[in-house]
């Protein structure tokens, strides 16, 4: 039996209040599946399970505020669903998958369908499990109240207290951060000449929709230069350094009604330009909307912010606890560059490092610089 | 499609990008960028949505050509 519990969503998150399950007693879950959504500092993110089994039992219902680390639901890891048994049947036969077979009232499935509703996710709560107009009712309400957790707030004190949540998980975490990380900061210019014309070569060559954005290929010199210099992709935890295999850079996204969220690009060193890319839209686009996902909230190993947008020449970072380091770049400027005696204009970007120094020193912070810079020159091996 | 009816519609896009942005107060001069609060992820979507609202294929050396609405709406009409 595995327990399913609470996550930490950062080092700022202490509790979250269930929103609703998507998954119920017997249901099959894989590994990655989406088993509920939780409100959190961060708005409602969707929070994966990280066994495969079966739904044993939920512990938890849905409104309830409980702290980080709580046992949410069971899940029996050698369990089989009805569901799992179908779906061998399946793949064994080729026939389509059977579904629930349910008892209703009639004038339960007039309105389910009235409003919508899939009676398959309906808890029936008659003789037998028989689904009443209650039910639906009851279904109904769950559903607009998750609805309206996702949109957009348009209450203006909803909005208010979303925002001011977010501020205050944003000030536990950097407060957290200056407090207890011993920062260093080190920066370096970085041509960006040779990037930019490779890159606009590169775009001319695809549609609309597959064009990159030059910050794919900062977070991805990022990600490289860490697989050279694994002491920076590593978190600082009960006095010690724990380095971490997989590469997952945390993006600084910032969110339009105020804050930021950091959310994690996973095996940012393995992925292709042209995924990254991919991926990075997606991301924003979720972070906007308020449908991340928990994984991407916990797993970021180290975080790039690219606060050139707002046209700032240098960003002097404060690294998010527990990593132990972040990497910033300004704007892209105009520039001259003198090689062997002769001088030529450029395009530039400031490269800053803010590094813990219990986790590092200066002179391997200045060598992770470097290799950043040395693989923005050669943008075709990215 | 005229004038009145395109500028409509790349407001009408902007806002769905970002939906914070007055519209009715869009300097039509000013770049959006100068502007509003747009980064380089948005500006990509905003092309993306042009390309698909008025079949404009734009590269990516044009995109200059597109900062304001002055001079997106002046660059449509000749689509």
């Amino acid at each position: 039996m595995a327990e399913f519990k609470m996550p930490t969503l950062g080092a700022d998150m202490t509790a979250g209040t269930l929103i609703g399950w998507l998954k119920e007693p017997g249901d099959q879950v894989n590994r990655g599946d989406i088993i509920a959504e939780v409100d959190t500092d961060k708005g409602v993110i969707e929070v994966e399970v990280f066994v495969d089994g079966v739904v044993e039992k939920l512990l938890i219902e849905t409104g309830a505020e409980v702290p980080v680390g709580t046992t949410l639901a069971i899940i029996n890891e050698n369990g089989k669903s009805a569901e799992k048994v179908t779906a061998l049947q399946k793949t064994e036969t080729k026939k389509p998958i059977k579904e629930k077979r349910l008892r209703v009232s009639p004038s339960a499935r007039k309105l389910a369908e009235k409003l919508g509703i899939d009676l398959q996710n309906v808890n029936g709560s008659g003789h037998g499990g028989r689904i009443q107009r209650k039910d639906v009712e009851l279904a109904a309400q769950e559903k607009s109240a998750v609805a309206e957790v996702k949109t957009k707030p348009k209450d203006k004190a909803l909005e208010k207290e979303s925002f001011t949540r977010m501020r205050q998980a944003i000030a536990a975490a950097m407060a957290r951060s200056k407090h207890e990380i011993p920062h260093y900061y080190l920066g370096t210019k970085i041509d960006m000449s040779r990037a930019l014309d490779w890159l606009a070569e590169e775009n001319a060559n695809r549609s609309i929709k597959e064009r990159i954005i030059y910050s794919v290929l900062l977070i991805k010199a990022v990600a490289l230069a860490l697989q050279q210099m694994p002491e920076f992709n590593a978190v600082w935890e009960n006095d010690e350094l724990k380095l971490i295999e997989k590469i997952n850079v945390g993006t600084a996204i910032s969110l339009r009604q105020g804050g930021l969220v950091a959310p994690a690009l996973h095996d940012t060193n393995k992925q292709s330009l042209g995924d990254l890319m991919k991926n990075l839209r997606d991301l924003v686009s979720r972070t906007r909307a308020g449908t991340l996902r928990s994984s991407e909230l916990s797993d970021s190993t180290i975080t790039v912010t690219n606060l050139g947008e707002q046209s700032v020449e240098t960003v002097f970072g404060v690294i998010y606890p527990p990593q132990v380091a972040l990497v910033g770049f300004g704007k892209i400027y105009e520039d001259v560059s003198v090689i062997n005696g002769r001088i030529k204009g450029c395009h530039k970007i400031n490269a800053s490092l803010a590094a813990d120094h219990r986790a590092s020193d200066g002179s391997r912070g200045a060598m992770l610089l470097a290799k950043i810079d040395k693989l923005l020159q050669e943008p075709e091996k990215l | 499609m005229n004038e009145k009816e395109i500028k409509e519609k790349v407001l009408n896009l902007l806002g769905e990008i970002a939906p914070e942005v007055d519209l009715e107060n869009v300097d039509p001069k000013v770049s959006f960028r100068e502007q509003m609060d747009i980064d380089s992820m948005d500006y990509l979507n905003f092309v993306i949505a042009l390309d698909e609202e008025f079949e404009a294929e734009i590269p990516e050396s044009d995109y200059t050509k597109f900062m304001s609405l002055n001079s997106c709406v002046e660059q449509l009409k000749q689509i």
